[in-house]
């Protein structure tokens, strides 16, 4: 079947199986390989992109679900050569270590922080219900978003400010 | 010159390329005419294969091959396994199954087709006949006679049994004022790396080598044990692990899938790939722990410890894989704890089951030492009327005994565990945790405080103790244009030895920490090395390179000595000079690398080139500890336990990147917490596995901790000349039994004096009830 | 891991639907948010030949608030359910089950519709709409169906679904007056799902007493249940603690529960006991307030 999905700003068309998974058109068909596999049963995360705006599991959606959307993953994240906030915040607090969950994670926060700009402890740790890490114990994931919430603020107030 | 960078808190190298999804981990690399390996496996636990149809397999459009035991028994050799204990029964490992299944997962035939998708829906279409045979997942029943034999070449399920004894330990019950017991068991888990295992090996001309990338904590050890399996010489082989996301002992190992895809990759001429699933994971990666403890320890009325006696039986599964049957021996050198237990006698029993092999999972060995000397101390405490503290102090040795020879047969190098306990207490303010605990109990409700003074043993370790030897390598080459490339032997896949290293060597040349490159996990550019496992990375591996810098460092100043004419032991080094002392004069680093490079004026006896290669043999563990207090409060209804407070205090010794220890630390205390509470591998008694997805095994989520306050005290090890005790499980092997300890003492007013782990909710329910009831 | 071939069709309407799923007959699945089906396909535990996607038929997605009920178009999704402001408002207890439901990826995809189809017995939903008396609203080949919550869930996976019909919609009854309720829950610790779920929906007359107290109950037997004697013995009586929890000793009825690795069936029973009383509480202290 024919699909067109649009990743990062760019248009990929195939002809696929209606069973490929998107988390596989992403990594092979466009060859984006940030987006990582972690488990079959759609409880890890390490998939996660934005499809229309939306965090999904990349792994629990077949391609076709997504013909004619807009994806966002990693890849996509860092603008003009600079780091997303979250990008920053996460080297920053030191958010990650072997970094195979890493990608998956930014991308839920960013769901996060769209929806709820100045998370608390509670709210950023039930937001990543979703994702699982096994190196970090989490905590400066937590950290890396408060960080990141607050530069984001930040910069928005300095852009609404010119 | 003062360290710039070591000590620093300072950002990984390695972040930018892993949080902008840049880097290649194994699944990510694709080569020119790739094909995929999918696996059949056991669908049960104990049976014997009466044939295997893989017609309908072969004939599916795509598929290449299908290869099954006897092809591979034939062409390719076992699977390795460490360990010379005396009545070791070695029973034949292929990596496919020959004849016989011994666990749910097994390898029993491979498919290679041009596609994953296609290659999964072949080995769908192999059909295996089997008869069933009756399982044993009980090791206890395993060893008795009449128990199903797994292996049949021997005559029971005995794998091996060992023991030894210091000190007298009849002696010491004979003298007890009391006696306490309690049989703990340390529950089998899965160490879950959140990526799973993964293997592409391709012949490259013109060597006609064997490149093999592996998702490996062990790339040289994987090369020699796959070169001798698949015999093909050793310098004919290349194993690099490329991104690696995560291991936790877990791929610290000789899996059959590397010699599988080795295998075909030969054998058809053409690059091979697989990647493991989330259930062949669980089913087939190493399991970690499980237990059984039977212990008991004599003491004075006054809380000190007399003896110990420690019977072990190991659950192993029903291979061994690389150190399955080192692991349990490991428990018994760590028994002792933190504490002076004159005499120790250790036994152990390891069993053949029907599951998976049991290996290094985190901590390896020492986290059961840990938890059985943790509990048995507070059931001590309970039964003589003391606070858990007091009996501690009471036989903790002091920092003046140290180095301080334990019952367990090692020296710990150095410590001050008071230190550690009373900062701990003070962060922690036990006081009032206690006071609010009285008011809480007041009201009805369960809050526990739970200690653990741990002592691990880590920077494994001199190679006396260990199978495949316990030094490290390094080498460092300053280049003609002054970077400097480091090369370690080590396999850092997390713990950002890529920075820790640069700022080691940054500080060492004076010289920025930019300048610096670490590379590792490539046989081919870097020493033979052991690999990245039992925190030794930087203590091991670190000290390795740190002594090629000082060669390196030595032959600098003999160049700089000879263009300032004086004498290598004038001259010093500073931030992008070597100095001549007490004078202004110097040369400029770059100066000298030129000068050893164009080799134009050598020093006389001095060959030219800044490149040295050092091999680090450490002459001892070191013994990191610390003190990790938790405090949990439980639903008087449910049963739930919740962690609400969290102190850990650990000496690691000297820290190079205190961020990255608290990383370290953070991790482990979760994973800890999480044996304690969440994580358990079940099988039922026929051998099925019960938790076979992440939907049935609980790896914890962010919601389920909170934050943690973590403290450091310093004491440097002797053991290496930068005196650090490493870091890596640390976290693990404190947190368990603090947890459990705090549990037991939440629910002691209703007399509990013990829990198995892990503490779920209905376990905790069935005391509350009991207790309303009674 | 990688699902069965099968052939992939999209629904543009629910006509289309309709008339997709009768020519397809028991080849084809629906296919609706994909958070039950795909990851059952992917073990393959589930093997469809055919697929029918309805998820790009926006018009099922829409939460309608009328006089007397919330009407919840079947490809809600959770996500939808849990922020929107008439069903906090209306339904509360909706919408907590819809925010206890898996993570945000899961509350993004996952539809209501589906939810109530898969009939999961550790699925959150089910409890909530036996305890509001919701009706499904179905369309087949033959027209459109009301079936009342207490008809709809029949067994473990299965539900009064004709082969050929689908969820259009949820009518949820609300009451005016000081009425609320609650969904509270121990989850599953690995997956998420519901070990035990409760839901309650009460209202007070003037003088506080309870003029309707339903429980619904999930996670616990083959398929979700109402706690009826738990309700009779609350009816027309004021709310104390005392009465709360003596009501709640047989909120289990004579179900027979679930048991597994993650709970006995003891612990699960008991559950209900705890779980229904805290949901009563919760929804008590709502409708006083
Ligand atoms: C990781 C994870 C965690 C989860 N945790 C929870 C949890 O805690 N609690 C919980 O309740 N659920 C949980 N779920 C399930 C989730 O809520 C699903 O979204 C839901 O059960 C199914 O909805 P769906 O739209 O995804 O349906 P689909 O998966 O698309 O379909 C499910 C079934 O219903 C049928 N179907 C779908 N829509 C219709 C319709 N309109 N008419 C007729 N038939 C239809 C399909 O044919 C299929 O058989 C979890 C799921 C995942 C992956
Ligand atoms: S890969 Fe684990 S949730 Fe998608
Ligand atoms: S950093 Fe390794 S899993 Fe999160």
């Amino acid at each position: 079947m024919d699909v067109k999905i649009t990743i990062n700003g760019k248009l990929y068309e195939k002809d696929i199986e209606p069973r490929l998974l998107l988390t596989h058109f992403i990594r092979d068909a466009a060859g984006l390989t940030g987006t990582h596999v972690g488990c079959e049963t759609s409880i890890c995360g390490a998939c996660t992109v934005l499809a229309g705006g939306l965090a999904v599991k990349s792994c629990t959606m077949f391609a076709v679900q997504a013909n004619g959307a807009e994806i966002l993953t990693i890849e996509g994240m860092a603008r003009e050569g600079e780091m997303h906030p979250l990008q920053e915040s996460f080297w920053e607090e030191h958010g990650l270590q072997c970094g195979f969950c890493t990608p998956g994670m930014i991308m839920t926060c960013h769901q996060l922080l769209t929806r709820n700009p100045s998370p608390d402890e509670t709210q950023i740790r039930g937001a990543l219900d979703g994702n699982l890490c096994r190196c970090t114990g989490y905590q400066n994931i937590v950290k890396a978003v408060q960080s990141a919430a607050g530069k984001m603020k930040h910069r928005r107030g300095a852009a609404a400010g010119d | 010159m003062k360290p710039r960078f070591v000590g620093q808190p300072i950002k990984r190298k390695e972040d930018p390329r892993l949080v902008t999804g840049a880097s290649a981990y194994v699944d990510d690399i694709v080569l020119p005419g790739m094909l995929h390996m999918a696996v059949a496996r056991s669908i049960h636990a104990h049976a014997r294969i009466k044939s295997i149809d893989t017609s309908r397999a072969s004939k599916l459009p795509g598929v290449r091959a299908v290869v099954t035991g006897e092809e591979i028994a034939a062409n390719c050799g076992q699977l390795p396994a460490a360990g010379d204990i005396k009545n070791m029964k070695r029973p034949v490992h292929h990596p496919l199954a020959v004849g016989k299944v011994r666990f749910v997962g097994e390898p029993i035939a491979a498919v290679l087709a041009t596609d994953a998708y296609v290659a999964r829906d072949a080995a769908e279409l192999i059909q295996i006949d089997y008869e069933e045979l009756p399982a044993v997942t009980n090791p206890e029943k395993a060893v008795q006679q009449g128990s199903p034999i797994l292996h049949e070449e021997f005559s029971d399920n005995v794998a091996y049994s060992f023991g030894w004894e210091n000190g007298n330990t009849e002696d010491g019950f004979s003298k007890a004022d009391t006696v306490v017991k309690q049989r703990f068991i340390n529950q089998r888990l899965a160490p879950v790396s959140m990526e799973p295992r993964g293997v592409i090996a391709a012949i490259r001309m013109p060597e006609n080598e064997l490149v093999v990338w592996s998702s490996t904590q062990v790339p040289h050890l994987l090369k020699t044990q796959l070169g001798l399996m698949l015999g093909i010489p050793e310098n004919r082989m290349r194993v690099i692990a490329p991104e690696v996301g995560g291991g936790f002992g877990s791929k610290l190992n000789v899996y059959a899938e590397e010699a599988l895809v080795g295998y075909l990759a030969k054998k058809v001429g053409q690059p091979v790939k697989w990647i493991e699933s989330r259930r062949e994971n669980m089913a087939g990666t190493i399991h970690g722990r499980d237990q059984i403890n039977d212990v008991e320890l004599a003491l004075k009325k006054d809380g000190t410890i007399l003896a110990m006696k420690l019977k072990v039986i190991a659950d192993i599964g029903a291979y061994y894989q690389l150190l399955t049957a080192i692991i349990p021996t490991l428990t018994g050198l760590l028994a002792p704890g933190a504490y002076r237990v004159p005499a120790l006698k250790f036994d152990l029993v390891a069993a053949f089951t029907n599951k998976m092999a049991t290996d290094a999972y985190r901590g390896a060995g020492r986290p059961e030492a840990t938890y059985l000397i943790e509990r048995i101390i507070d059931i001590a405490a309970r039964k003589l009327g003391m606070d858990p503290v007091d009996i501690r102090r009471k036989n903790f040795p002091k920092p003046a005994e140290f180095p301080f020879q334990t019952s367990g047969g090692v020296f710990y190098d150095s410590a001050n565990y008071e230190k550690a306990l009373d900062r701990a207490l003070e962060v922690a303010d036990y006081k009032g945790l206690r006071k609010k605990q009285a008011e809480l109990r007041k009201q009805g409700k369960y809050m526990g405080i739970g200690f653990s003074s741990y002592v691990e043993i880590c920077a494994m370790g001199p190679s006396i103790a260990m199978a495949s030897g316990g030094w490290e390598s390094g080498t460092v080459r300053i280049e003609p244009t002054g970077t400097v490339t480091v090369s370690t032997g080590a396999s850092p896949h997390g713990q950002g030895q890529e920075t820790s290293f640069a700022q080691i060597a940054a500080d060492e040349l004076g010289i920025d920490m930019e300048n610096v490159t670490v590379l590792h996990g490539d046989t081919a550019r870097t020493p033979y090395g052991i690999g990245t496992f039992g925190s030794r990375a930087t203590a091991v591996g670190g000290t390795a390179m740190y002594l090629a810098l000082q060669d390196l460092k030595e032959k600098m100043k003999k160049f700089a000595a000879h263009m300032l004419e004086t004498t290598p032991g004038n001259i010093e080094f500073e931030v992008g000079k070597l100095v001549m002392t007490g004078t202004a004069r110097s040369v400029s680093f770059m100066d000298v690398v030129t000068s050893a490079y164009v080799a134009k004026k050598l020093p006389p006896g001095v060959e030219p080139g800044l490149e040295a290669t050092r091999f680090f043999e450490p002459s001892n563990f070191t013994f990191p500890f610390g003190t990790h207090i938790c405090v949990v409060e439980i639903d008087e209804e449910t049963g739930e336990p919740k962690v609400v407070k969290y102190v850990a205090v650990d000496d690691c010794g000297n820290v190079i990147n205190p961020l990255l220890v608290e990383g370290q630390v953070h991790g482990g205390i979760v994973q800890g917490i999480s044996q304690a509470l969440y994580e358990e591998v079940v099988y039922d008694e026929n051998g099925q596995l019960l938790s076979g997805t992440l939907m049935d095994y609980a790896v914890p989520r962010a919601h389920d901790f909170p934050m943690f306050e973590l403290e450091r005290t310093v004491t440097p090890s002797p053991v290496n000349p930068m005196g650090i005790k490493g870091a890596g499980e640390a976290g693990t092997i404190g947190s368990t039994p603090s947890v459990v300890n705090a549990v037991v003492d939440a629910l002691a007013p209703l007399g509990v004096t013990h829990i198995d782990m892990p503490l779920r909710p209905e376990k905790i329910w069935k005391i509350l009830k009991l207790g309303r009831a009674s | 891991m990688i699902a069965q071939q099968f052939d992939y069709t999209v629904a543009a309407s629910v006509a289309e639907a309709v008339a997709l799923l009768q020519k397809h007959g028991d080849r084809a699945r629906i296919l609706a948010g994909g958070h039950s089906l795909i990851p059952m396909m992917k073990l393959r535990l589930a093997m469809p030949e055919m697929l029918i996607d309805i998820g790009r038929i926006t018009e099922l997605s829409y939460i309608k608030e009328e006089s007397s009920y919330v009407q919840i178009g079947a490809l809600t999704t959770h996500h939808a359910i849990e922020s929107s402001v008439i069903v906090q408002r209306r339904c509360p207890a909706l919408s907590e089950a819809a925010g206890l439901i898996g993570d945000i990826q899961v509350r993004n995809k996952g539809t209501i519709g589906g939810s109530i189809a898969h009939a999961d017995p550790a699925a959150d939903y089910p409890a909530s709409i036996l305890a509001f008396d919701a009706v499904v609203i179905t369309i087949g080949p033959k027209g459109e169906r009301q079936i009342p919550a207490s008809q709809f869930f029949l067994d473990l996976m299965t539900t009064a679904l004709e082969p050929n019909e689908i969820v259009r919609a949820i009518n949820v009854p609300t009451r005016t007056g000081r009425s609320a309720s609650a969904y509270v829950k121990m989850a599953q610790k690995a997956s998420g799902f519901a070990i035990c779920g409760a839901s309650a929906v009460v209202e007070l007359d003037a003088s506080g007493a309870l003029a309707h107290a339903a429980i619904g109950v999930t996670g616990v037997g083959n398929r979700a249940f109402r706690a009826t004697e738990t309700e009779k013995a609350l009816h027309g009586r004021k709310p104390t603690a005392e009465l709360l929890r003596a009501a709640c000793e047989k909120a289990a009825g004579g179900v027979s529960a679930l048991d597994d690795i993650h709970a006995s069936a003891e612990y699960r029973l008991d559950l209900v006991r705890i779980f229904a009383r805290r949901a009563l509480e919760k929804a008590i202290e709502r409708a006083g307030n």
